[in-house]
């Protein structure tokens, strides 16, 4: 069973790799093309998965930045990315994995209520972003702060580590959460 | 009209708590406005709702004078505070909407050939149709037509039915202040142009404002859930759901439907605590439902949207319809 490891890969130079995973081809396409499109000073990488594990035939370089993309939609999208997350190791969720719900807007067609994600978020400590990815005007400023997170997560940002960056996210939020 | 609050509280920010000492006389907005930051700022536990043991409705006893509202499709509208509504005031309401329906058929608005223009509007309170004490009271408004025959019996024919309702509002009722009456939940049976005429009135009069209420897949299978849990003598109907799959070009819908009793079963078997029902019960419940459907389908259920539910108790639609089939005793 492959878990997925930080760094257990030499980096490459200039590089940095984003991981999406979650249920939805059509939405992660659209956020890869996004990001993709953004000004930036190292390589951009993005791989797309369905779930987890990754299959370990395939040479791929050392994912930076894991996001779980969960569609409230879909309870399927939820279970799926609660079965993958198994698959990674602790070490990850120390500022390099973070979770994105999408369809929060359309509050008729929900059928995981936010605050399953936001315990699910918390459980794990890790940032939550919520993002209509189906706008195109919503889904070009997450991708943008995508790419910054990225890019300090590839450690490309002098002054700043991943760890760093998530010790920031979670003060800003209500302290008293911390005890859950 | 219950949220996803815990009964119990929770510990607070200490800037947040100064803050409120320093507002002594917090005006009806400012606490409107910090009870929709306690509900957003902190995460409850598994969301919990207690089956109500003995409601108001049991207590002023008469099934019978409610009886006409069950098996009646019912549209679902949420309704902003009415200002300065007065329950002693309900002769003079029906006499001015009365003036106002026939003002508006007259206009040429709802221009329907054939019909007869002498509508009464009667207005009345429905007793016992709440959740706690505090609750304002229902009422109903009709729309009768008079017969032009000169007959004996002049039957007055129900063309048009609305009620609003306030059932367990706890949470709104705090915020609202003297001049405003809170009844949130407004449905409507009957014709879609008496309903946008009586809707207008009400908003040219009490100030408020109608949106249609959708009901989301989250809620349709707590409804599921809760209406399933029901102890029931005989069932009439078998339990049914409907999904809707996004599909291109055209949507494609799936139909599921149980034998009653089979359903019961399972939910007993999901249920543990008495007088409650968890989410992880509700999540559990339409779990194995989808695994059961996965397994001889190999569809995943729990990628589509739910879309329709239909127990004995009573239907529910997403786009805010619903229908009661059952008045229960127990």
């Amino acid at each position: 069973m492959s878990v997925l490891r930080p760094l257990d890969k030499q980096p490459g130079l200039n590089t940095a790799t984003i991981l999406l995973v979650g249920a939805e081809d059509a939405l992660l396409q659209q956020l890869a093309d996004s990001m993709l499109k953004e000004d930036c000073a190292s390589e951009l990488k993005v791989h797309l998965a369905r779930s987890l594990p990754l299959p370990s035939n395939v040479n791929r370089p050392r994912i930076d930045l894991i996001m779980f993309v969960v569609n409230l939609h879909s309870k399927y999208s939820l279970r799926n990315v609660e079965e993958s997350l198994r698959h990674v190791d602790a070490t990850f969720f120390l500022g390099k994995v973070g979770f994105l719900a999408t369809g929060a807007g359309r509050e008729s067609h929900c059928s995981v209520h936010r605050n399953t994600v936001v315990r699910l978020a918390r459980t794990y400590r890790s940032p939550l972003l919520f993002c209509d990815l189906e706008v195109d005007g919503f889904r070009a400023p997450v991708a943008q702060r995508l790419v910054r997170m990225l890019q300090i997560c590839a450690g490309h940002v002098p002054g700043v580590s991943a760890l760093n960056l998530l010790s920031l996210l979670r003060s800003s939020e209500n302290p008293a959460l911390e005890d859950l | 009209m219950d949220s996803y609050d815990t009964p119990g509280s929770t510990p607070r920010h200490s800037a947040s708590s100064r803050l409120k000492d320093y507002f002594i006389g917090a005006t009806p907005l400012q606490k409107r406005l910090e009870s929709v930051r306690k509900q957003t700022s902190f995460i409850p536990t598994p969301p919990r709702r207690k089956i109500p043991q003995c409601s108001q409705l049991q207590e002023d006893n008469d099934p019978q004078k409610v009886a006409f509202l069950l098996h009646k499709q019912w549209t679902l509208y949420s309704l902003t505070p009415l200002y300065k509504f007065s329950y002693t005031n309900l002769k003079e309401y029906s006499r001015l909407l009365s003036a106002f329906i026939a003002a508006e058929k007259q206009k040429g608005l709802a221009v329907e050939v054939g019909e007869d223009f002498n509508i009464k509007v009667t207005f009345s309170t429905l007793l016992g149709m709440k959740g706690t004490q505090r609750d304002p009271e229902a009422f109903l408004v009709q729309i009768l037509s008079k017969s032009q025959l000169p007959s004996e019996n002049r039957e007055h024919k129900v063309l048009w039915t609305g009620w609003f309702c306030c059932i367990f509002g706890d949470s709104l009722l705090e915020t609202v202040s003297e001049d405003f009456t809170c009844v949130p939940l407004f449905l409507a049976n009957g014709a879609e142009t008496n309903t946008a005429i009586v809707g207008t009135w009400f908003q040219k009069t009490f100030d408020c404002y109608f949106s249609p209420l959708a009901i989301n897949a989250f809620n349709l299978s707590w409804m599921a859930a809760m209406w399933t849990a029901c102890k029931m003598d005989q069932y009439m109907a078998a339990t049914e759901f409907l999904w809707s799959v996004p599909c291109s070009p055209q949507s494609l819908d799936i139909s599921y439907a149980i034998h009653p009793e089979d359903a019961k079963a399972l939910w007993d078997s999901v249920h543990k605590t008495p007088g409650e029902v968890t989410q992880e019960e509700v999540d559990l419940f339409m779990d194995c439902l989808y695994s059961h459907f996965h397994r001889h389908f190999k569809i995943h259920l729990s990628a589509t949207r739910l879309v329709r539910v239909s127990t004995s108790v009573a239907s529910a639609h997403t786009d805010g319809k619903i229908k009661v089939s059952l008045n229960k005793s127990s």
